[in-house]
């Protein structure tokens, strides 16, 4: 009975004792990341490196909330850097103005999204924008089955398409440069939120077709092909790096951004992490398999931070094929 | 007479073709059972054998000692591990005495009406929601109105409230399991209904009550939605605050309060990875977080067996 009696005393004090603790500040300064799962990797990596420089004197902590999701806690004030893999949306906005949250934008790494097939497709050597309409426009739902209705050319085999899912911030831009509006897409595709489940698919597949984040391309490039795609200049650009950087890889790549909040800017740890990001950025981000901004680019945004540019580029409306430099040049919102 | 005999012998003689047809069925049951059983143990075995064969080149101790990392070959799950065994600690010692006691009340002290069939219903239907209302709730709830913020304590809570209708329902099993007579008997010495609980109910059933402790903990300890909805967060390089102090009051409890992620969430980020040599890590993460749920159960089964030997009555 003894052992009964210690065992269900120590349960009961230990519940006492877990009610009853007093919630302490932090005793050490915690610089708080949230947001999308696509700038994770990026985000994982600088703060890696940072504490390492730091010696552990300043922590860092990143989650993976989702674009969305990453904007609703930073609107909060939950968060001192909300990462984001499209801008701030108009109703996200709104919420920090309520808040009287103030925040800077800054772009950290390009990310092209990557038209692939299967590597026994013999037929498709490019596409154009209207091509990968026709795939996946809504009103493509249950109608378009085969190649040879895309180009008559083409052979009379099925299409079988791989997307994200709805949840992406990577559907969003794609639906929006393709069919000109953000998540109009037809609803019958092979979805996943896991881009590894889009790989194997188009691997396994002679007649697939699908798209996902470069990095994942990468990954795999041994067992997939990129589709070039015209980029309505009349050029079949492939994704690669240098295509993104120098802008010809159109309307497919997207900057991916940080927002840092106002008042957390004017904490010394949270200037030397941006100004580590801003530096640091472009290697860690090539390490991780994403593209990084030109050099300038980086020398701009860090200017913006220090000048403390406040505000959003966009207005709250995405926008697709935009080049780094016209963002850069343009006034900010909040 | 004779026809009588013969009648007798007709009849032992069908009895015995009966006898040893039903014999044939229960071996035959047992045949079937056993090997259903193997079979479900041979899955988990291929599983685990699988988990091993892919996580192979990353064992060691650096895996159980490094934080996460860009790098698949240096990432190690030390913030995972320790998040998880907290957050287990936490659920477990709200979860057990809570659900204990109510299960106790209900079984022992609560009269039968209208009002416990609705509580028992709903206890029995609360084990069937699914995993990610938890979530929400305790997100409106634990994270933003108590203010508990994304710490080790909203988790702990959350997988608590997830699994204390299976502690409540296992517990009850058990207690229903204790013969009536032995009730009867110490009330009949002039016990209280109390002490008829606590000194023969209780040690009694308390085999039982750890079982569905097992599976509670169990279910919990691989649970990702609920806490991605709290938020945990999927890097974190440094770990809780320690629970033991070298100056006065010597313990401390601020590690409740600190941000965490979890075995779970450190696979379920390692397999969406684009990079393949994660799988690896994501593997070698899954067999850990399965020994991590073994050794639990171990423990749980050693404490039963240690009971079961001081009953004797």
């Amino acid at each position: 009975m003894k052992l009964w009696h210690k065992f269900s005393l120590s349960m009961v004090l230990g519940g006492l004792a877990t009610a009853l603790v007093p919630q302490y500040a932090a005793a050490q300064s915690v610089i708080k990341i949230d947001g999308s799962s696509t700038v994770f990797p990026i985000a994982e990596a600088v703060a890696e490196e940072f504490q390492i420089a730091k010696k552990g004197k300043v922590r860092v902590t990143v989650g993976i909330a989702g674009t969305g999701g990453g904007f609703k806690r930073f609107c909060r004030g939950e968060t001192d850097i909300s990462n984001a893999s499209r801008p701030i949306l108009k109703e996200e906005m709104e919420t920090c103005r309520a808040a009287g949250i103030k925040y800077m934008e800054l772009p950290v790494a390009f990310d092209a999204l990557t038209v692939v097939i299967n590597p026994s497709n013999t037929w498709v050597k490019s596409l154009t924008v209207a091509d990968l309409k026709k795939m996946w426009e809504p009103t493509a739902q249950g109608r378009v089955s085969k190649w040879k209705q895309v180009r008559s050319e083409w052979p009379d085999q099925p299409l079988m398409l791989f997307g994200p899912g709805a949840d992406s911030g990577t559907f969003d831009y794609f639906t929006e440069a393709v069919n000109g509006k953000a998540k109009a897409s037809r609803g019958d595709f092979t979805a996943s939120e896991d881009d590894n489940t889009l790989v194997q698919g188009v691997e396994n597949n002679k007649n697939a077709l699908g798209y996902f984040g470069y990095a994942y391309y990468t990954a795999h490039k041994d067992k997939l092909r990129a589709v070039a795609i015209d980029n309505g200049k009349g050029k079949q650009v492939t994704p690669s790096i240098e295509a993104v950087i120098d802008g010809t890889y159109t309307p497919l790549s997207r900057p991916l951004f940080i927002y840092v909040r106002d008042t957390a800017a004017q904490r010394p740890e949270v200037v030397e992490f941006i100004k580590f990001v801003l530096n640091e950025g472009a290697e860690l981000t090539k390490e991780v398999g994403y593209v990084p901004l030109p050099p300038q680019a980086y020398q701009t945004a860090l200017k913006h931070f220090t000048d403390k540019k406040m505000g959003t580029v966009f207005g709250g409306t995405p926008e697709v094929g935009v080049t780094i430099e016209s963002l850069l040049a343009r006034e900010g919102k909040l | 007479m004779s026809a009588v005999s013969s009648a007798a012998m007709l009849e032992a003689e069908k009895l015995r073709g009966g006898l040893s047809r039903r014999k044939l069925l229960d071996k035959a049951f047992v045949v079937i059972g056993l090997s259903i059983m193997l079979g479900c143990l041979a899955i988990l075995a291929v599983l685990f054998i699988d988990l091993v064969r892919d996580g192979a080149p990353r064992f060691g101790w650096d895996f159980l000692t490094n934080f996460a990392s860009r790098r698949a070959t240096s990432a190690g799950i030390l913030a995972a591990w320790v998040g998880t065994s907290l957050i287990m600690l936490v659920t477990a010692v709200c979860a057990v005495p809570i659900g204990v006691m109510a299960a106790i009340y209900l079984e022992e002290y609560a009269p039968k009406n209208w009002f416990t069939a609705i509580v028992e219903i709903n206890v029995t239907n609360l084990a069937g929601v699914p995993s990610i209302v938890y979530g929400l709730l305790a997100l409106g709830l634990l994270v933003h109105q108590f203010d508990l913020g994304q710490s080790i304590l909203a988790a702990g809570l959350t997988l608590a409230l997830l699994i204390l209708p299976i502690v409540i329902v296992a517990t009850r099993e058990s207690i229903r399991s204790v013969p009536n007579a032995i009730r009867e008997a110490a009330y009949g010495l002039g016990a209280t209904r109390w002490e008829v609980t606590k000194d023969h109910v209780l040690p009694y059933s308390t085999g039982g009550i750890l079982t569905g402790m097992i599976l509670g903990l169990s279910r919990a300890i691989g649970e990702t939605a609920p806490i991605i909805t709290i938020g945990a967060l999927s890097f974190i390089a440094f770990l809780p605050d320690s629970p033991i102090k070298s100056e006065f009051p010597f313990v401390s409890f601020q590690w409740l309060h600190d941000p965490f992620t979890a075995m779970p969430i450190q696979m379920f980020n390692w397999v969406s990875r684009p990079d393949q040599a994660f799988q690896a890590n994501a593997a070698a993460a899954g067999a850990i977080l399965l020994c991590m749920t073994l050794a639990m159960n171990g423990v749980a089964i050693f404490i039963r067996y240690r009971f079961r030997k001081k009953i004797n009555w």
